[in-house]
C-alpha cells in the first residue's frame, strides 16, 4: 500500500490545487465587490445581476465550456485580442483553465458572501456611516469581520468546487499532463483505460480531502457563531 | 439653532401618508419626539441623520444639511445616533467600539468612567446585558462630540429599573457635554424627566408642541388628578358594580352604580379622575 502511494503520480492533484488556489484568490477579490454591491443595492435591476451570477450553477458544464472555449479561442474578438496584442493563447493551457474556472465557480463565491452581507443588521452599517466612516472602511472594518463564517464558507466551497470541476476543464483545457490534466480528468482517463486500481486510489484521496475540508469549515463556523454571539 | 422643514411621502399602516414637519429649536436643548407608532418619528430621525432622503431644508447652526433634495452624507454631519437595538460592532471590544468612531483615548476613558463601564472595556458586546449594551451605544454616539444626538427609543427594550438608571445617565451626559438632543420616546415619565420640549407627531404632522408639563398633563377643569386606562372587567357585587381598570403597569378597582356600569364595556378606554375625594369614571373611547 505504502509503496503504491509512494509511486503515485501526484501531479494531477498539484495541478488541481494550484488551479483552485489561484481561482479562489482571483474570485475572492472580484466577488467581494459584486456581493457587497448586490447586498446594498436597491436597484430594480438587481434580480437581473443575481440571475447572471447564478447561471453557472444551472448551466450544463458543456454549455459553459463551449461558450468559454469559443470566447477564448482565436475565433472570437476577445481571444484574438489576447493572442495578437498580448501574445497569450488562452485555450488548452493553464491560463485558460483559470479563466474558465473563474466563470464556473463565481456563484459559489458570490452567494455565501452576499447572504452574509445581507444578514448583517442594517443599523450596524449605518452606525459606522454615522461615525463618519466611508463605505469601503465599513466593508473592511465592520462588515467583513462580522461575517467570518460566510467568508470561510465562500472561500472553501469555491476552492473545493474548483477542485471538483470536470466538464469545463476537460473542454477548455484538454488533458495535457502537468499543465491542464487535473485530478478529476486523470480519474476519468483511468476509468476509460480500465485502470480501476489507480482510479480507486485517486477517488479515495479526493473523497478524503473533500471531506476533511468541509469538516474544517463546519467546525470553524460553529466556533465562530458561538464567538460572535450568533451574528450571521 | 436648528431649523427643519422637510417633506416626504411615506407608506404608513393606513396607506400613503405625507410627512411634513416644520420645526426649529435652540442649540443645547433636549427635545422629545412622541406619537403613535407609524406616525413618522423614526423616519424624521433618519432624515435628520441623512439615512433617508427627503425634500426640504435642514440647517444646523451655519451648516446646510439638506437643501431641496441635495443632502449632506451621514458621514459629514457629525452626529451621534443611538439605535433601539444598540447596533454595536460585535467584532470589537467595548473600548474598540468607541475608538472606532474617533481615536481619542482620553474621551473614551472619560465616557466609560461616567457610565461605570471601565471594567467592561475589554469585553465583547455579546457578553453584555441589554442595559450595558445601550450604555456602550450611548458612549459611542458621544465619541465624535456630536452637534446633534439622535436617539430612537433608546430605553424601550430595557426593564424599568435599568431605564431609571439610564435616564439619569443620559441627563448627566447631556449636562456635561451640552449636546443638542432629539429622543423618540413613549414613556411620559422619561419625557418629563429628560426633555425641555415635547413634540407629538400624528400621521406625519406635528399635533402638539410645548413643554413636557403642558403636553403630558391630562387633568382638566376641577379634576385633581386623572389617569387613562383600559377597562378589563366589570363585576357585580350585591347591588353595586366593581370595575377593574388597568393603568400602565397597575390594576385598580373602582365602584360603579348600575347606570354607569350599563354604559361601559370591557375593552373601553376610560379616564379615572377625582374631584375632592369622590373618584369618578367617564368613558373616553368606545371599544
Amino acid at each position: 500500500m505504502f509503496e503504491t502511494l509512494k509511486a503515485l503520480e501526484w501531479t494531477p492533484f498539484l495541478v488541481s490545487f494550484k488551479l483552485a488556489s489561484i481561482t479562489t484568490a482571483i474570485l475572492f477579490c472580484i466577488s467581494l465587490v459584486i456581493a457587497w454591491n448586490l447586498s446594498q443595492s436597491k436597484s430594480r435591476f438587481k434580480p437581473v445581476f443575481e440571475a447572471i451570477t447564478a447561471l453557472p450553477i444551472v448551466l450544463p458544464p458543456s454549455v459553459l465550456g463551449f461558450y468559454i472555449l469559443y470566447a477564448l479561442s482565436f475565433h472570437s474578438p476577445f481571444g484574438r485580442f489576447f493572442q495578437d496584442v498580448l501574445g497569450l493563447k488562452l485555450v488548452f493551457n493553464f491560463t485558460g483553465l483559470v479563466v474558465a474556472s473563474c466563470f464556473y465557480s463565481l456563484p459559489f463565491m458570490v452567494q455565501p458572501l452576499q447572504s452574509g452581507f445581507e444578514a448583517l443588521p442594517k443599523n450596524m452599517l449605518e452606525a459606522s456611516y454615522i461615525a463618519g466612516k466611508s463605505k469601503l472602511r465599513t466593508l473592511f472594518c465592520v462588515a467583513m469581520p462580522n461575517i467570518k463564517p460566510s467568508l470561510m464558507t465562500a472561500i472553501v466551497i469555491t476552492f473545493a468546487h474548483t477542485v471538483g470541476e470536470f466538464g469545463v476543464v476537460l473542454m477548455v483545457g484538454g488533458s495535457i499532463p502537468g499543465e491542464t490534466k487535473v485530478a478529476s480528468v486523470a480519474i476519468y482517463e483511468m476509468v476509460e483505460t480500465m485502470d480501476y486500481t489507480l482510479a480507486h486510489i485517486y477517488s479515495a484521496i479526493m473523497v478524503s480531502i473533500s471531506f476533511l475540508v468541509l469538516l474544517l469549515v463546519y467546525m470553524f463556523n460553529r466556533q465562530q457563531n458561538h464567538h460572535l454571539g450568533g451574528v450571521s | 439653532m436648528i431649523e427643519i422643514d422637510v417633506r416626504k411621502e411615506l407608506l404608513g399602516s393606513q396607506g400613503k401618508m405625507n410627512l411634513s414637519v416644520n420645526l426649529s429649536f435652540e442649540s443645547k436643548s433636549f427635545v422629545a419626539l412622541s406619537g403613535q407608532s407609524g406616525s413618522g418619528k423614526t423616519t424624521l430621525l433618519r432624515i435628520l441623520a441623512g439615512l433617508e432622503n427627503a425634500h426640504g431644508k435642514i440647517s444646523v447652526d451655519d451648516e446646510i444639511w439638506l437643501d431641496g433634495t441635495r443632502a449632506l452624507a451621514p458621514q459629514q454631519r457629525g452626529i451621534g445616533f443611538v439605535f433601539q437595538d444598540y447596533a454595536l460592532f460585535p467584532n470589537m471590544s467595548v473600548l474598540e467600539n468607541l475608538l472606532f468612531v474617533r481615536k481619542d483615548k482620553a474621551l473614551a476613558h472619560q465616557l466609560l468612567e461616567l457610565s461605570e463601564l471601565l471594567e467592561l472595556a475589554n469585553r465583547k458586546p455579546a457578553t453584555l446585558s441589554g442595559g450595558q449594551k445601550q450604555r456602550v451605544s450611548l458612549c459611542r454616539a458621544m465619541m465624535n462630540r456630536p452637534k446633534l444626538l439622535l436617539m430612537d427609543e433608546p430605553l424601550s427594550a430595557l426593564d424599568p429599573s435599568m431605564r431609571n438608571k439610564l435616564q439619569h445617565e443620559i441627563l448627566t451626559l447631556h449636562k456635561n457635554f451640552g449636546t443638542t438632543t432629539i429622543m423618540v420616546s413613549h414613556d411620559p415619565s422619561e419625557i418629563y424627566r429628560l426633555s425641555d420640549r415635547v413634540i407629538v407627531l400624528s400621521q406625519g404632522q406635528v399635533i402638539q408642541d410645548g413643554d413636557a408639563k403642558s403636553v403630558l398633563l391630562r387633568t382638566q377643569g376641577s379634576q385633581k388628578f386623572s389617569f387613562e386606562g383600559e377597562l378589563l372587567d366589570i363585576v357585580k357585587v350585591d347591588v353595586i358594580y366593581v370595575a377593574i381598570v388597568a393603568i400602565g403597569q397597575q390594576i385598580v378597582e373602582i365602584v360603579l352604580d348600575g347606570s354607569e356600569a350599563k354604559d361601559l364595556h370591557v375593552g373601553d378606554i376610560v379616564s379615572l379622575g377625582t374631584k375632592a375625594f369622590a373618584p369618578m369614571i367617564q368613558k373616553m373611547k368606545e371599544k
